[in-house]
């Protein structure tokens, strides 16, 4: 047994003290250890089911896989039903050739065990697989001021920034941990103290910047620390709308991927932000200004990973993280618009969209919509692109994105949405 | 030979190579690709790390700011340590990053290896190690780098 400084009510003592289990036992003994790193003094209660990021049965986790039989066998399961990443495979929507399906077998070999665990553990429902369980079709919305523990970079900055919801960048397995204790160590992003901004981002562009490069450039300055962003209400205007929902995704995610960033504020947007203004500066906060020169600078620091640098994509992946049902209805009118106005009826490259298996579900109640995206050739899926692209044939594709997670994590390569757009239709 | 003071996160005695990174380190983009091919060590596969790209981690005292990137972090480095293929130790100028901790602490508890940790070790400690030099952690957070 570990010996702690921290405070624990007389229930965590029994567990600690082995009395309810050895597995429950180690499971407070790393949360403990986890928040005792942080110096946090006390565990609070979670007032909402946790997010997982581990959605996939890759053998590589082979000791997630163990420990998920010893929770199984010992009858320990999460307190509220928890919602987790994508799932990485999509036969019928993402065609892949025998031998990328063979490569498949061998990669994700574990992923209806896995799933199996994961529905045993507290899974909320077979379409709890989404990055993006903060939608209103998905349902695991935390409110204002609630205290979570979720993983998931892109997830937990905007439960943080744009929900007003309170965690800590937890790492896989820490977020199940506290989801199946309840509780999770009060420090970090959980504090007043964790939340003010030690960075001014003064963002002085002529239009509206990329999301995912803003954020990532945001990221790859501010890295973990918490950037109050001044200049975006100039284009968003002071309204918290769906697209102002979107964007603030988009860039989060990207803040996350190229940086470490688990909160944002933005002047006279998220919810902080309206309440307290520029009293979430921390004394003597650094300044990073942000301008058109500066992003450029940023998207040209982006290595090309393909083989052949002038290669005509193969590949075009949209939603990571995956749209929100006001997106996929943008995209399906700005591909329909441009395929008319190139007078063709189908995309040159394959393209693939993603949104959470709700909000597809949803999106399908408008037939003609569905029709009319699937009519370009494109293809709907709630897999994660991420993990799909990471095997040894897919990272040799040449394969086009809007989303700068992706290409952080694969060879994908980034593009604006309009150039993206472009490539897609005329395949080069 | 200069002498460093850092915080132990996880105690331990420990000599080896160092190998260095100015920048923050992204555990999924550096660890994925070794790990996922079952590799005998790692080679750091995040391109966007101009300083490990390409560099073996296995085995090394990996000298950080702190890591960076995906939430997958912490467990991909369990993983790493269940293949036995995880760095001897992560000496961190700032403090750790709650992805490290989860790693390490994972590994500690759910794997019985220890990767000793020292975090809190400054700025003028990364300014300094360069790669391939000989580093001593001790248990009370000292680092010597030779």
């Amino acid at each position: 047994m570990i010996q702690t400084q921290m405070f624990l009510e007389d229930g965590d003592r029994e567990i600690l003290e082995g009395r309810k289990g050895q597995t429950l036992q180690k499971v407070l003994e790393s949360v403990v250890l986890y928040g005792e790193a942080f110096g946090a003094q006390r565990l609070v209660p979670l007032d909402g089911p946790v997010h997982l990021v581990t959605s996939f049965g890759i053998p590589l986790l082979r000791p997630v896989f163990a420990m998920m039989d010893e929770f199984i066998e010992n009858g320990i399961t999460a307190k509220f039903p928890f919602t987790v990443d994508p799932r990485p495979l999509d036969y019928e929507n993402v065609k892949c050739s025998l031998l990328e399906k063979f490569v498949f077998k061998i990669m994700y070999g574990k992923q209806k065990d896995y799933e199996s665990q994961l529905k045993r553990v507290g899974l909320k429902d077979e379409n709890a697989f989404s990055c993006t369980c903060y939608m209103d079709e998905v349902g695991n919305i935390p409110k204002p001021g609630h205290r979570l523990a979720w993983a998931e970079s892109s997830a937990v900055v905007y439960a943080n920034s744009v929900l007003g919801a309170r965690t800590n960048r937890n790492s896989g397995i820490i977020e199940l941990f506290c989801g199946i204790l309840g509780k999770a160590p009060l420090f970090g992003l959980l504090t007043d103290e964790g939340r003010r901004a030690p960075w001014l981002v003064d963002v002085k562009t002529k239009s509206l910047p990329h999301p995912q490069v803003l954020g990532s450039a945001i990221g790859m300055r501010v890295v973990e620390e918490v950037p109050y962003v001044r200049g975006l209400d100039r284009f968003l205007g002071s309204e918290l709308t769906s697209p102002v929902k979107d964007y603030f995704k988009e860039m989060g995610a990207a803040g996350a991927s190229n940086g470490a960033v688990g909160l944002f504020h933005v002047e006279n947007l998220t919810p902080e932000a309206k309440k307290s203004g520029a009293g979430l500066l921390a004394q003597n906060a650094k300044t990073y200004v942000i301008d058109d020169g500066e992003l450029e600078k940023v998207v040209a620091s982006y290595p090309v990973m393909w083989k052949k640098s002038d290669a005509r994509p193969k590949l075009g992946f949209v939603g990571c993280p995956h749209l929100s049902l006001h997106q996929l209805e943008q995209w399906t009118e700005s591909v329909r618009k441009a395929l008319e106005k190139e007078g063709r009826k189908k995309l040159k490259v394959r393209s693939v969209f993603c949104a959470a298996p709700d909000v597809v579900a949803r999106f399908k109640k408008n037939p003609a919509a569905h029709q009319a995206l699937l009519g370009t050739g494109a293809k709907l899926t709630s897999i994660c692109p991420l993990m799909y692209m990471n095997n040894p044939i897919c990272s040799k594709k040449a394969v086009v994105t809007n989303s700068n997670k992706l290409r952080t994590y694969t060879t994908a390569r980034f593009y604006p949405d309009e150039e993206l757009l472009t490539l897609l239709v005329k395949g080069r | 030979m200069k002498t460093f003071k850092g915080r132990p996160v996880l105690a331990g005695q420990v000599k080896g190579q160092s190998v260095v990174s100015r920048q923050g380190v992204n555990l999924l983009a550096s660890f994925q690709k070794s790990a996922l091919k079952k590799a005998k060590t790692v080679i750091c596969s995040d391109q966007n790390n101009k300083d490990l790209f390409g560099k073996e981690l296995t085995g090394k005292v990996l000298c950080l700011p702190q890591t960076i990137g995906s939430t997958t972090g912490g467990l991909v480095l369990e993983a790493v340590t269940h293949l036995g293929l995880q760095p001897l130790a992560l000496l961190f100028s700032q403090h750790i990053d709650s992805l490290a901790a989860a790693g390490v602490i994972l590994s500690d508890r759910w794997v019985n290896k220890r990767i000793v940790t020292v975090d809190n070790l400054g700025k003028d400690f990364l300014d300094y190690v360069q790669d391939g030099r000989t580093v001593e952690v001790r248990e009370d957070g000292t680092v010597v780098v030779d």
